[in-house]
């Protein structure tokens, strides 16, 4: 099955990434945007019929190592 | 007494921290493989800076799961003191050895240049022999070295007496200014509640001798072993 995980600085973390990347599109003319931050996508193909066996699986390798849960948050979706 | 140097694939001051111990200071030194699975007998352990494992996915995030991690865990929680430096304190981070994370440098460069650092706890098996309180140049070279912790974290860093060095000016003002990467409460270095393991982003192995122009660093190395030959 295919799962995606999405990484990305916590809400409360200070993303200097998504803060230039936010000045830059400004600076292009795009007036509307007012945030950015930047993450990470992890596409996994992983073995298994049980969309949540998988989709629990995925959790645990987001807490064991795609995200560091200190400054990251993370969601997973089961695709396929 | 002797020094284990991790070597993890991307290590690049192996080789100076290897020298310091053995030709500076005297010890015996040998370098553990990243899939080593003992010490070697060392009597304390270095997790030397570098760009273990390319830096993939986070700085210090692959390394921690080298076999020879397994060993520095066991050797960190029976006491051994263990030091890492730069990207070796990005791996402790990584392996919960010590508590917090770095994110990318507020000003979103690699920075390469000296900084002042106030000595805060002279009490750690690396920080014996400086006086708290001392400011000292040290440099620096890294890209992610902007601390981070959970807020009740931070506040247990600062009760415990547990910040090793704080980034300063020239008269040890702790100051914005100072602050070359945006670490929380200037932190450049810290220590585990034990105060065993110490991680530390500015590199003392890049000023240990005279012919570098500074040789302050050489102190947590000389540390070490005064702190064993007390035991």
């Amino acid at each position: 099955m295919r799962v995606e995980v999405r990484v990305y600085p916590r809400q409360d973390v200070l993303d200097p990434q998504g803060k230039a990347i936010a000045a830059a599109l400004a600076r292009l003319g795009h007036r509307a945007v007012k945030d950015v931050r930047a993450g990470k996508v992890f596409f996994l193909d992983v073995e298994g019929s049980d969309p949540s066996a998988v989709e629990k699986d995925a959790r645990r390798m987001a807490e064991e190592l795609l995200a560091n849960t200190v400054i990251e948050g993370y969601d997973v979706r089961v695709l396929s | 007494m002797k020094f284990g140097i991790v070597v993890f694939p991307g290590s690049n001051c192996d080789a100076d921290c290897f020298h310091i111990a053995k030709d500076l200071l005297g010890c015996e030194a040998e370098y553990v493989w990243h899939k080593d699975t003992e010490l070697k007998g060392a009597d304390a352990v270095i997790l030397p800076g570098g760009f273990a494992y390319g830096d993939y996915l986070r700085a210090g995030a692959l390394a921690r799961f080298s076999p020879v991690m397994d060993i520095v865990a066991r050797f960190a929680k029976a006491g051994g003191p263990v030091l890492g430096i730069c990207n070796g304190f990005q791996v402790l981070l990584e392996a919960g050895l010590l508590p917090g994370a770095v994110r990318v440098n507020r000003g979103l460069r690699y920075v390469c240049r000296d900084v002042f650092l106030r000595v805060e706890n002279g009490e750690t098996p690396f920080t014996r022999l400086y006086e708290p309180g001392a400011v000292i140049r040290m440099p620096i070279g890294h890209m992610e070295g902007n601390y981070t912790a959970p807020p009740d974290t931070l506040v247990e860093l600062e009760r415990e007496h547990r910040v090793t060095f704080r980034y300063c000016d020239a008269a040890g003002g702790v100051t914005e200014a100072a602050n070359p990467n945006g670490a929380a409460g200037n932190i450049a270095g810290i220590a585990n509640r034990e105060g065993n393991v110490v991680g530390l982003m500015p590199h003392p192995d890049r000023c240990s001798e005279g012919i570098l122009g500074n040789d302050v660093g050489r102190k947590m190395f000389e540390s070490a072993v005064a702190a064993l030959a007390s035991r």
